[in-house]
């Protein structure tokens, strides 16, 4: 590095350090910079993911795992990565596989077939309008939030796991720890103080991106307008909340 | 981790409804069950099975206590389950089971039992003293009239009782399909068949077990077994059985024929990891052969010991195979990924909370509560009281003596 570009990237790095200094204080204090006075009935939140920018990097697990304590045993997800591989002369049987839900990213095709159809899908809970684990859960411990969350009160939860059962989408699991249902809870703790979901946030790539249908400013208008979009499993009319553009028909 | 094969979402690696769950199911069907077979005598007045009468009645009790217990042994936080009375979530199946379950122990079988033995307590709170009297004062709640308008009256309202407890028995047992039947997540289960087969398989494995029992109390009390009336048991077996078995073949017959989404799935798994449970146990040796057994006891005319074994192994193998049923509908149900993709398997501890230890505990459980609510409250006392048959109106009663 020549004195001329250390010059610059000093110069560049005392910039910076001004507004990080400012943005400092509130990571600190643990809160957003913008905290409006959270109106649940003025949103309702809804997920984008593009299939297509997806790179199956796992970066949204690990984010997630990270930030919702998620425990570590390779079975236990709020999201996770799917990848399909599609043999074009039987692309109703896709192989898929998921290893560790993607945490550590994909390993290699061992034989690259070059004719197949190769791409990955993050899932989570998607929020069903009409979702099936609320309906079932006997005492009430899974609800729906006025902005459109389903969200799981631990503390009345008796583990009985019924809404595991219910969910079609596989997005419950039990926590070992507390013996009580758990899943994606659309990171409400940040979304609510005007953040994003960690998974959003540390997308690469942006395939994810959270969206809130009640905002009339919300790129999703104009992303649902134009594009040819999806849910999981429509046919078992839960009315999800996460939007998939360009999704392959054997995705189950 | 258990060994997995093919695709399973992540979440699903762990199968969350044990044996335990298994033998609930298998529990309440015995209490319906038997609780039907008891009202064919009451209701239909089918004067055969009279000596099966009150067995049937303190059957449906021991099991219906200890129903609960492997539900509550299985949940997360059973210190919690208390809610479900007090904030039920009433879109839930679940729900509805304290509910339901209340109403048929207190509202049903225990008035019904009271009503029936009142005159016996009452009687023996009479004949005793000191500590053992007080005990019968509390449990005939201080009743003493067993004048025959009295009895007469007993016997209208435990009429009414079992004609109000027939459609509770087909309720409590029917609304257990039904946690299982709406969940539509589940191909194996979402069916509107499952709570009408597994009311029927209740019937079946309730009539079963009386029959058993019954059999089992003679050869202990040395009473001679009642043939008429054990002819007349298997005989209401075999009927409800042939119910049973052409249901759930209709429930086969049409998954096969529709062959939707999931029945690649399904089928794979029925011929690899349930065939031994689903083909072998539950349809050749649960239900084949028991119905094939009953069949000859109708057709040949055995002599009664030859008959008396036919029933009794009819009835084992009819237990198994209703058992067996449940395992596959609970198991069965997990072992399937939802996405179509893989399977998993099973895998029981032993003495583990939700192991083959305590469901054994609690299958065991209800049979010791039977025999000392046998003891408790002899089902053919009167026999020994010749003295009443002579009253008036205790012609009702005392016809219960075979
Ligand atoms: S995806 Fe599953 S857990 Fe999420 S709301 Fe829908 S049914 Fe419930
Ligand atoms: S496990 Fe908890 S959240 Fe799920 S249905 Fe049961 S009580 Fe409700």
């Amino acid at each position: 590095m020549d004195r001329r570009t250390f010059l610059l990237q000093s110069g560049k790095l005392l910039v910076l350090s001004a507004p990080a200094a400012i943005a400092w204080e509130h990571v600190l204090a643990g809160e957003p910079q913008a905290a409006p006075n959270y109106q649940a009935s003025d949103h309702w939140w809804a997920m984008i993911v593009e299939i297509e920018k997806c790179i199956g990097c796992g970066s949204c697990v690990r984010a997630c795992k990270a930030e919702n304590d998620v425990p570590d045993e390779p079975y236990f997800f709020r999201t996770w990565v799917e990848r399909y591989r599609i043999n074009p002369e039987d692309p109703e049987h896709p192989i898929v596989d998921s290893p560790n839900g993607g945490f550590d990213g994909f390993p290699p095709v061992p034989d690259e077939q070059g004719a197949w159809k190769s791409f990955f899908v993050p899932k989570l809970c998607n929020h069903c309008v009409d979702s099936p684990c609320e309906q079932v859960c006997p005492v009430g411990a899974t609800f729906r939030s006025p902005d459109g969350v389903v969200l799981v009160d631990a503390d009345y939860c008796v583990g009985c796991r019924y809404c595991v059962q219910a969910c079609p989408y596989g997005c419950r699991f039990i926590d070992p720890r507390t013996h009580t249902a758990d899943k994606c809870t659309l990171c409400y703790h940040r979304i609510s103080k005007g953040l994003t979901t960690a998974c959003c946030e540390t997308c690469p790539t942006s395939a994810r991106r959270l969206a809130d249908l009640k905002n009339p400013a919300d790129p999703i208008h104009e992303f649902l307008r134009t594009n040819k979009v999806q849910v999981l499993k429509p046919q078992m009319a839960t009315r999800p909340k996460v939007y998939y553009n360009d999704l392959d028909g054997s995705v189950r | 981790m258990p060994p997995v094969e093919g695709f399973l979402y992540p979440n699903e690696i762990e199968l969350q409804w044990s044996v335990l769950i298994v033998l609930y199911p298998f529990i309440t069907g015995l209490v319906a069950g038997a609780f039907i077979l008891a009202s064919l005598e009451r209701v239909f007045n089918v004067q055969a099975v009279k000596p099966t009468y009150r067995i049937a009645l303190l059957t449906a009790l021991a099991f219906l206590l200890v129903a609960p217990l492997p539900l509550q042994l299985h949940l997360g936080h059973p210190e919690r389950s208390f809610e479900m009375y007090l904030t039920p979530h009433t879109t839930s199946a679940m729900a509805m089971f304290g509910f339901v379950y209340l109403w048929y122990l207190m509202a049903v079988l225990v008035v019904e039992i009271w009503l029936d033995y009142r005159k016996d307590l009452v009687l023996r709170r009479r004949a005793s003293t000191g500590l053992r009297r007080w005990f019968y004062t509390v449990v005939t709640l201080g009743s003493d009239n067993i004048s025959p308008a009295s009895l007469r009256l007993d016997h209208r309202v435990g009429y009414i009782v079992t004609v109000i407890g027939i459609p509770s028995a087909f309720l409590l047992h029917g609304y257990v399909g039904f946690i299982f039947g709406s969940i539509k997540a589940n191909p194996w289960w979402s069916t509107p068949m499952m709570p009408i087969v597994f009311l029927f398989s209740a019937i079946v494995s309730g009539i079963a077990a009386v029959m058993l029992v019954y059999m089992a109390y003679a050869r202990l009390q040395k009473v001679p077994i009642d043939m008429p009336c054990l002819d007349t048991v298997a005989r209401y077996l075999f009927y409800a059985f042939l119910i049973d078995f052409s249901l759930e073949m209709l429930d086969l017959v049409h998954r096969i024929y529709e062959s939707d989404e999931s029945f690649k799935t399904l089928d794979f798994m029925v011929k690899t990891r349930l065939f031994t449970s689903q083909i072998v146990l539950q349809i050749i040796l649960g239900t084949i052969v028991p119905l094939a057994l009953l069949a000859a006891a109708q057709l040949v005319r055995f002599r009664a010991p030859a008959r008396r074994a036919l029933y009794a192994s009819a009835g084992v193998l009819t237990l198994i195979g209703i058992f067996a049923m449940r395992w596959n509908v609970v198991i069965g149900g997990q072992l399937f990924s939802k996405s179509y993709l893989g399977y998993t398997t099973y895998k029981m501890g032993f003495a583990t909370r939700e192991g083959m230890l305590p469901a054994i505990l609690l299958m065991i459980l209800p049979v010791a509560i039977l025999a000392v609510l046998l003891w408790l409250l002899p089902p053919w006392r009167e026999e020994r009281e010749p003295a009443h048959a002579a009253q008036p109106g205790g012609a009702a009663v005392g016809a219960r003596v075979f």
